[in-house]
């Protein structure tokens, strides 16, 4: 059921939770989370129904809080969807004018009691989440560097004010390719000399499996630039040749090795909701990002001469 | 069992059977602290046998694309079908494709499946036909070449045990069992698994013989035994409730503890089973593997760690320390199913279904008492029941507690105060429900029993694996803590036989009324000592 609330407080919206879950017969949920969102009209659409997806997963209260007409009078109003999409309650809050600048004051006292919150930006990051009055209420803090207009400037902004909690979906969009390259070099290999990651130009997600790879593996990585979608290859120079796994269009890619017949494996491009649960299931820090994060801003990513005509090439050694 | 491959690491050729070519520490990329990468099984190929059954077409199939939709799946991962079948590769990829979009947990993609179906393969053939099973290992080692699956090979057996010997020497002959000599350049052996299904024999001496045969061609450490029960979400979470949490391990014993209740029933009767069910019984088919494994796993001590060895060590102690009820006639119950109404429809009685011969004496309904001779568990008996055609399907583990020394209220008051209960949901609904007391609201003092529930809830469990992806890519990647050793097998079946020994000896199953909660000597058992089983 939807209820609609028009210049309220979040005391009536919890009067108007509990009676709504009164009358749909009690039937709460284990929600295990308070997801917020931080949105405004454009992207709440997208986003609340990626979050509805993703609660399936992770039944959790979702508090989407929409910004309007910072010049008007302070007004709240609320619409409290229970018992459709999602498991568990979505309640999209509407803040006009002053209180707007005090969203923390309506979402503190919405908090599922005992459970994490989790604060989530899917448009624009603020330039220190953990400083951002919505960012402190949450243990975990998601942004999207890749939804800026200049993805790796916001990047270094992040790096500079990560603290234990940050994370950032370019990172969440490198999983399944990081686990192709972990599961790649479990097998026997030679020698790695160096390696390459070939990405769109602004692709924040390539820039940080460059770091980490660079990291981890302490060799220099080349990141150069192709059309796209997404990461198009990533490969290592080894004494026998190449090995490379390289992805045209975003769906199947092919491992080539040295000597072996090549291998193709799928390797989509995710959903929103799918990058929001994988998000939502450790609440934990996540050291690798702040190390690799940390590494990327240090060393940086420099642009190389470009050799290649098509390709524009940036080094870290 | 999240504690990931902490069984599987370790100094490398000496046991090639449970060396991950995943998760090898030298790796860098692979950090401890990196959990979102997830264990991928490595190059291989899986040949499966019997791929023409229900489980292969409904569960295994099935959740072998799950796996490759999940990125779980090595690049150039195979299956090979071998089956008494006239098919081509192209029919049994067909085959496939019907039964992962049928049954597929996961969205239907269609690159996954190309992916997928480009490594799939048949192979016509009997099993005892030399000549098809050298077309086997021909097939495999092409996909060794053209694929690049490292000569590692899973052969699945979903086949009646009988057909094990002919198989596993086939096996033999054929080359296909040797994983042959490590390779001169990197001093790595390619891996042979064998997968087995239940039954794992009908008794000790059976049991034993199966794995002799098995043992001959396969060391123990390949060997994965299949319980789809310990793959499942809720019973693994029994490790997580106990071990990772302060609040029940102080009352997890004979000073709280009154009795605990396995229960797995099913409304269902025995189908098209018959051939195999007639004759084994609800005992053999459940009690002896599930409800023992739920019942280890209820009440071992803590292991030391999560590895393989130091888990079965534990549940083979509990095992070990079970002990039968003197009076077999009064410590068990079994039933047959009689014609009656469930779910709304009329049924037959077992009697009545078809090929079971009328004066069958196998039993679908069956209950024991067992007692645990450990300091924990001394004098707290462990009911385990199970059957078919009962009211409804379900599976739960339940610590009944004691109730409280002492009541500082009316008699009047805690009239309808039950005993506390602490809950395991394996299915339907899986979860966990504690039962305490709470007063009434209004003016007088009336305690009355009131659930808190924790529920993994029906959307929840819409995106947790199922019990045989999780199991298939242990096997894959070589992880064995979810499967049973042929010591369990063993001692579950010293376990089970002598009562099996003295039901076929001295007692005829009671009928009991489809849809009913069972026989009624079942009732009377507990009755005499001064219990009742939990509603069903």
């Amino acid at each position: 059921m939807t209820i609609d609330l028009t210049d309220t407080t979040t005391g009536a919206i919890s009067n108007a939770l509990t009676e709504a879950r009164r009358r749909l017969g009690g039937m709460t949920m284990g929600m295990v989370l308070t997801l917020i969102i931080v949105t405004d009209e454009e992207g709440q659409y997208d986003a609340i129904r990626a979050a509805n997806e993703a609660a399936r997963e992770h039944p959790c209260r979702i508090l989407a809080m929409i910004t309007r007409r910072p010049k008007a009078d302070s007004r709240l109003d609320a619409e409290i969807r229970v018992g459709e999409a999602s498991p568990g309650e979505t309640i999209v809050l509407r803040m006009y004018g002053p209180l707007g600048q005090h969203a923390d004051s309506v979402a503190a006292p919405l908090l599922v009691p005992d459970v994490p919150v989790v604060t989530w930006w899917p448009d624009r990051a603020p330039e220190v989440p953990a400083a951002h009055p919505l960012g402190v209420l949450a243990q975990r803090r998601v942004t999207d560097s890749a939804a800026a207009d200049m993805p790796q400037a916001v990047l270094a902004d992040l790096a500079r004010a990560y603290r234990p909690g940050d994370t950032d979906f370019g990172w969440t969009r490198a999983t399944a390719w990081r686990s192709l390259l972990a599961a790649t070099l479990d097998q026997p290999h030679p020698k790695l000399e160096a390696g390459e990651v070939q990405a769109e130009q602004e692709n924040p997600t390539a820039d940080l499996i460059a770091s980490w790879l660079n990291l981890k593996l302490d060799i220099p990585m080349r990141r150069t630039v192709s059309g796209g979608p997404g990461i198009t290859r990533v490969s290592f120079d080894t004494s026998d040749g190449d090995i490379t796994i390289s992805r045209l269009d975003g769906r199947t890619a092919t491992l080539s090795w040295p000597g072996r017949p090549d291998r193709m494996v799928a390797l989509h491009r995710r959903e929103t909701a799918e990058l929001l649960a994988e998000e939502l299931r450790r609440l934990d820090p996540d050291e690798v990002y702040a190390e690799t994060l940390r590494r990327l801003d240090t060393r940086g990513i420099e642009t190389a001469p470009v050799v290649d005509p098509e390709a524009d090439e940036r080094v870290i050694s | 069992m999240t504690m990931p491959n902490a069984g599987t690491r370790g100094p490398a050729p000496a046991n090639p059977g449970v060396i991950a070519t995943a998760d090898d520490p030298a790796n860098p990329l692979r950090d401890p602290r990196d959990r979102r990468i997830p264990r991928v099984a490595g190059p291989c190929v899986m040949v499966m046998f019997g791929v023409t059954g229900d489980l292969a077409r409904k569960k295994l199939m099935p959740a072998l694309y799950d796996l490759a939709n999940r990125g779980l799946l090595p690049p150039g991962f195979s299956l090979v079908g071998f089956a008494r079948r006239d098919w081509e590769d192209e029919d049994f990829a067909q085959i496939t494709y019907e039964s992962v979009k049928e049954h597929a947990r996961t969205p239907f993609r269609e690159t996954v499946w190309q992916q997928l179906s480009e490594g799939v393969r048949f192979v016509p053939g009997e099993f005892d036909d030399d000549a098809a099973f050298d077309t086997l290992a021909r097939t495999v080692s092409q996909l060794d070449r053209e694929r690049g699956t490292g000569g590692n090979y899973a052969f699945y057996l979903s086949i009646p045990p009988k057909f094990f010997p002919t198989v596993v020497q086939q096996l033999k002959r054929s080359g296909l069992s040797d994983p042959g000599p490590a390779d001169p350049v990197t001093g790595r052996t390619s891996w042979r698994r064998v997968v087995i299904e239940k039954p794992f024999g009908h008794d000790l001496e059976s049991a034993r013989e199966l794995n002799a045969i098995v043992d001959a061609v396969f060391p123990a450490h390949s060997v994965f035994r299949i319980d789809h029960y310990l793959g499942k979400e809720t019973v693994q979470n029994i490790l997580a409730l106990r071990f990772a949490n302060t609040l029940y391990e102080p009352i997890w014993n004979r000073g709280y503890v009154d009795h605990v209740q396995i229960t797995m029933s099913e409304d269902i009767g025995i189908g098209g089973r018959a051939g195999y069910y007639d004759g084994i019984g609800a005992a053999r088919d459940v009690i002896q593997n599930h409800l023992l494994q739920l019942l280890a796993l209820t009440a071992m001590e803590e292991p030391v760690s999560f590895a393989a060895d130091s888990l079965r060590q534990e549940k083979e102690k509990v095992l070990s320390a079970v002990r039968l009820p003197v009076d077999l006639a009064a410590g068990t119950a079994r039933g047959q199913y009689a014609a009656g109404w469930q779910g709304g429809r009329q049924v037959l009685g077992y009697l009545e279904e078809d090929g079971i011969p009328p004066d069958s004496r196998t039993e679908t309904y069956a209950a024991v008492r067992l007692m645990l001779d450990t300091r924990r568990w001394a004098g707290v008996p462990f009911y385990l029941r199970t059957g078919k055609r009962l009211t409804r399907r379900m599976t739960e583990i339940a610590l009944m507690f004691q109730r409280a020394p002492h009541l500082p209220f009316a008699a009047t008051d805690t009239k309808e105060l039950g005993q506390n209960a602490l809950v395991i949901r394996v299915q339907p609904d899986e979860g966990v429900t504690v039962r305490f007391g709470s007063k009434v609201p209004g003016g007088a003092m009336e305690v009355r029993d009131v659930n808190m529930d924790f529920a993994y809830g029906q959307s929840f469990t819409e995106s947790s694996p199922e019990a045989y992806e999780r199991l298939i890519l242990d096997v894959l990647i070589g992880d064995p803590p979810l499967f049973p050793r042929q010591e369990e097998v063993e001692l579950s079946w010293r376990i089970l036989d002598p009562i099996e020994q003295f039901w076929a000896e001295n007692t005829k199953p009671e009928q009991y009324v489809s849809g009913s909660p069972g026989p009624a000597s079942a009732d009377a058992m507990m009755a005499r000592d001064g219990r009742a089983w939990r509603r069903l």
